[in-house]
């Protein structure tokens, strides 16, 4: 057989064709599902894509703003702030929560941002001077910490759609060109093979058949023979005489033609 | 996320990781462990990079925000690490302009919307 790797090693009987199609259906359904997912998980990966370009944009403009916020503070309030904020650093009060989202099956992970409610120690920072721009700063790079991590949770579904989507349609694909083709070619075969035995079987019978009507036939035949030798022992023994032998021979025949034709 | 509320690390120059203590992101633990680190002209390769990796390895931190400077000077721990969590943000320091073809993941994005003709129109 040409396609030999390309089916499954099956004994061709009506049983397994049942079961190898079943076998085929389950893999269309499953084939079909699958491309649905993939296509889904497409469409989100899209707009995902859209999103962190502009989120990437958004995330330039902001931190070029909390930057240059930074240098004014910096300039009213003098260097040394920075010494200030670094010895102030306590427990983080700007956290992110994870939550998951669910498209097709697929868990992305989502980030929101949160702030936990306590005093921070940078409050009092540049009281002495410079602080509304401190605190001008402050909002300024905790917008800026906002945009990320918006950005940050787009960017994970990213790489998290990524992978599911090359998955799925790893999957897609091994169903369409390897699955499918193999169980069709199995069909294919069992159905050829169960014809091949049919027609066998068609032949043996007709073989059969001709045989007995030929053993019928050769049987009558003889039949017939012994009928007309009998006959024609009776009418010699009957008459004696042969003048009339060949007239009883004639209805004889008769009589076997008759026969013959019952 | 056990906790289910995490920290952001920050790799960055002093000024960017000022901004960011600023706001709050900065925390302590009791090991006296620091959430960011500040890389100046005295911070070695090797100190960089064993922080973003102790950062990355962390349970507690969910993004990590590197200065893209910083980050080419790591660059090959940054592209080895390929786990969705924690997202490793690159983000523009103010000395050093902000270079789209340099971050891994823009890189990538820009790759998939070059066969996407409603993509910006960096096409190659």
């Amino acid at each position: 057989m040409s396609g030999q790797g390309q089916r499954l090693n099956v004994v061709p009987t009506v049983t397994v064709l049942g079961v190898v199609k079943a076998r085929l259906i389950g893999a269309t359904k499953g084939h079909q599902l699958l491309k649905k997912k993939s296509d889904a998980l497409t469409v989100q990966f899209r707009q995902i894509l859209k999103r962190i370009v502009q989120a990437k944009e958004t995330m330039g403009d902001s931190l070029k703003a909390s930057s240059f916020s930074l240098t004014e503070a910096k300039y009213t309030a003098g260097d040394s702030i920075k010494y200030v904020v670094l010895e102030n650093v306590g427990s983080a009060t700007v956290k992110v929560r994870a939550k998951q989202d669910n498209v097709a099956g697929v868990k992305l992970p989502k980030f929101e941002y949160f702030t936990e409610a306590g005093e921070t120690k940078n409050d009092l920072t540049g009281l002495a001077r410079g602080g509304q721009q401190i605190q001008l700063c402050r909002s300024s790079f905790i917008k800026a910490v906002e945009v990320l991590v918006e950005l940050a949770s787009l960017q994970t579904s990213f790489l998290t759609l990524d992978e599911a989507i090359k998955t799925t349609n790893r999957r897609v694909n091994a169903l369409e060109n390897v699955v499918k083709p193999k169980l069709e070619n199995t069909i294919s075969y069992i159905k050829g093979e169960l014809d091949e035995l049919e027609r066998e079987e068609f032949f043996r019978l007709k073989k059969i058949q001709g045989f007995k009507r030929r053993e019928v036939e050769k049987q009558m035949l003889l039949n017939k023979k012994h009928a007309e030798v009998a006959a024609l022992k009776q009418t010699a023994s009957l008459n004696g005489g042969r003048g009339q032998s060949d007239n009883n021979l004639l209805q004889l025949e008769a009589d076997a033609d008759e026969d013959i034709i019952f | 996320m056990a906790t289910n509320s995490a920290l952001l690390a920050i790799i960055g120059d002093e000024d960017t990781v000022t901004g960011f203590l600023l706001a709050g992101v900065g925390n302590v633990d009791l090991r006296r462990k620091t959430n960011y680190l500040i890389v100046d002209d005295k911070t070695s390769v090797k100190t960089i990079e064993e922080a973003f990796k102790e950062f990355t390895a962390r349970e507690d931190i969910a993004i990590i925000l590197i200065s893209q400077y910083v980050a080419n000077m790591i660059r090959f721990v940054v592209d080895q690490f390929n786990k969705p969590l924690p997202a490793i943000l690159e983000i523009p320091s103010k000395d050093h302009p902000y270079d789209p073809s340099q971050d891994s993941i823009l890189a990538r994005v820009k790759h998939m919307f070059s066969s996407d003709p409603s993509g910006p129109s960096s096409r190659y």
